[in-house]
């Protein structure tokens, strides 16, 4: 009873405090419009993202049908495919690899980090020389590599991108873990048997939320910016699959005819997302613990 | 007699020496894996024997390239074989060029370095004024814009930040060439230092755009840096002495505060390095910049995966060596750390 009353008073106080910050409001606002756009990506497109139109290839943005009604929005594809259609269906990519990429990166990183700091010797040893050797690869060419390898595909791009992330989560987890193993309340627990698994995952975890929720808001921004140059170099999801990635990759071709729409529209769309996350981290960080800022 | 072998130099000291000695065995076992997850890489998506052949191959065929690159013995002793390999400097063969991966990439490799380092330059000496502007006018409308910049720069993708600097001058300004490279390193490791330097004016217009899209995030995020490690420096007491001896703004700033405000940048330019040379291998794409990163690329779509092997160890190990020079450094300028 007395819990649920502290919760409510909290969920109004992060309201309130989100009220306040006009950017990180509106950051939140637009990454519910994006995740809404997303979800109904079917309905809202205009036309199918993948119907071409050979006849009708590169239009500029704002091109008009033979009665007057807008046809292309922002233009159309070098196969005559609709850009405004894909650059809806790409939020689905962005998204979708984003949140899972990082849930997975979250989940992994996190589980060894609190190992390694409750346990500490070799255990804590073993995951941090792993930790050392993830972060002496320039990540994105290890992406490449095992993308290369393993070929095109939805999942294989989530596993590689969010096992990419755990060394982040590990860290914090382990450095967060290492400072509450001491307290009262782990000692408490101890005390009273209870099993070091639903210590770590029970107790200790709860209390060492606030970090990581904000490395996970920074990570999911990141994330995104991995996917889509992992799109832009011809890697990831088959290329059926509208991304705003392989968006700018078309692009490219078309760089000296001037046709300045075709990248700046799914660029736009990769940059606002990526800000939004970005903004949104920032905020909560300074929201959950002014402490953190050192954290990135 | 002889002196041991710290006394001989300044900067090997002791403590310095036995710092070097733990961190070396680290930086081994730092290789060891590196090479083991390249070796896995190519073992993880089942059978690499059909990676090497051609989709209409016979099964005789299919068997005899698997005998020829030893994929029909152990996992281990692949591995072993592979390191031993490596050791010899022996990269694999390019599947698309017919010669050592190695060649390939040395080939390429100083034009990517040259970008390397002259954004490495950029995301470093960059971001110093405008992190301290920030730090300065903290709470200003300077502040507020240089960060919002900065949170900006943190977000824009790189390659199309160059994308749209490409488009914006190819259609405005002419005054930067758009893209190509003009070679300064690849001479100077023939040895024409004359028509190196000849070059170099050249070559810095064609590095200034590519290297502007692969350091404006770094910049960015460097910027941020300085200016939270600045505030801190500057609520510290050694600042608030030099202040109240009338020493002026400039002298405070410039002398006593910068010298411990920068040092947070030092621990990441090790790190750095791996984040720019990501960058790097994206714009290169971009920018028809004959360096790894378009090699990569091209690898990519030959599906030539030994090279992509190959670039990925040599990068790597790179990555590794100039981390190990960071922390000696870093160990160096900060008496503070524990060595």
């Amino acid at each position: 009873m007395n819990s649920k009353k502290t919760n409510n008073q909290n969920i109004k106080d992060f309201l309130f405090a989100l009220i306040k910050n006009k950017w990180a409001l509106t950051s939140i606002i637009w990454l519910f419009i994006i995740i809404a756009i997303a979800i109904f990506a079917s309905q809202l497109a205009p036309f199918d993202p993948n119907k071409n139109n050979i006849m009708e290839r590169v239009a500029p943005p704002l091109t008009l049908d033979k009665q007057g009604n807008m046809k292309y929005l922002i233009g159309s594809d070098a196969l005559g495919r609709d850009s405004f259609s894909r650059l809806i269906f790409g939020a689905q990519v962005s998204l979708i690899v984003g949140f899972s990429a990082v849930l997975v990166g979250g989940i992994l990183g996190t589980a060894l980090g609190v190992y390694a700091g409750y346990y500490g010797k070799w255990i804590d040893d073993i995951i941090m020389r792993l930790a050392d050797i993830q972060l002496a690869f320039p990540f994105i060419l290890l992406a490449i590599l095992f993308l290369v390898v393993l070929g095109e595909g939805l999942i294989n791009l989530i596993i590689v991108l969010g096992i990419g992330q755990w060394v982040t989560y590990a860290r914090i987890a382990r450095a967060q873990t290492i400072s509450q193993k001491e307290k009262e309340y782990v000692e408490a627990a101890k005390a009273l048997g209870v099993n070091n698994f639903s210590i770590m995952f029970g107790s200790i975890l709860p209390n060492i939320f606030a970090p990581l929720i904000v490395i996970a808001s920074f990570n999911v921004a990141s994330v995104i910016l991995a996917e889509a140059a992992l799109s832009f170099l011809g890697l990831g999801v088959p290329p059926q699959i509208p991304t705003w990635g392989a968006m700018l990759a078309e692009s490219r071709d078309h760089i000296f005819a001037k046709r300045w729409w075709m990248p700046f529209f799914p660029g736009m769309a990769i940059l606002l997302t990526v800000l939004a996350f970005n903004i949104v981290g920032d905020w909560l960080r300074d929201y959950l613990d002014p402490r953190l800022k050192e954290v990135e | 007699m002889l002196a041991p072998i710290w006394s001989q130099h300044h900067f090997l000291n002791k403590k310095m020496f036995f710092y070097i000695l733990r961190r070396i065995p680290q930086t081994v076992l730092v290789i060891f894996g590196v090479t083991l997850v390249t070796f896995i890489a190519l073992q993880i998506g089942g059978d690499p024997t059909y990676l090497f052949v051609s989709e209409r191959a016979s099964p005789e065929e299919i068997e005899e390239t698997r005998k020829m690159l030893g994929f029909d013995k152990p996992l281990h002793i692949q591995y072993l074989i592979y390191l031993s390999n490596l050791v010899q400097l022996d990269f694999g063969d390019s599947l698309y060029y017919r010669q050592p991966a190695l060649t390939v990439i040395l080939e390429t490799l100083p034009a990517t370095i040259e970008l390397t380092i002259f954004s490495m330059l950029i995301a470093i000496f960059g971001s110093i004024p405008f992190g301290i502007l920030a730090a300065i006018y903290r709470g200003k409308w300077i502040d507020g814009s240089l960060m919002a910049i900065a949170m900006l720069g943190q977000s824009i993708p790189s390659f199309w930040l160059g994308i749209m600097c490409i488009l914006y001058i190819s259609l405005n300004v002419s005054w930067l060439p758009i893209s190509g490279h003009v070679p300064f390193l690849m001479l100077i490791f023939q040895g024409e230092f004359i028509q190196a330097f000849k070059n170099l004016p050249t070559t810095i217009t064609y590095l200034i755009l590519p290297s502007f899209a692969v350091a404006f995030y770094s910049v960015s995020r460097n910027a941020r840096l300085i200016r939270s490690s600045m505030l801190e420096v500057l609520s510290q007491d050694y600042v608030r002495t030099a202040r109240s001896k009338g020493l002026s703004e400039y002298i405070v700033i410039m002398k006593h505060a910068m010298r411990n405000a920068w040092l947070p940048v030092v621990t990441i330019i090790g790190l750095e390095f791996g984040f720019v040379i990501s960058g790097v291998v994206v714009v290169e794409v971009i920018f028809a910049w004959p360096g790894l990163g378009r090699t990569v690329f091209d690898a990519i779509s030959n599906r030539d995966i030994p090279l992509v092997q190959a670039a990925v160890v040599v990068i790597s190990l790179f990555v590794i060596v100039i981390n190990l020079i960071t922390d000696l450094v870093y160990a160096k300028l900060d008496p503070r750390i524990k060595l």
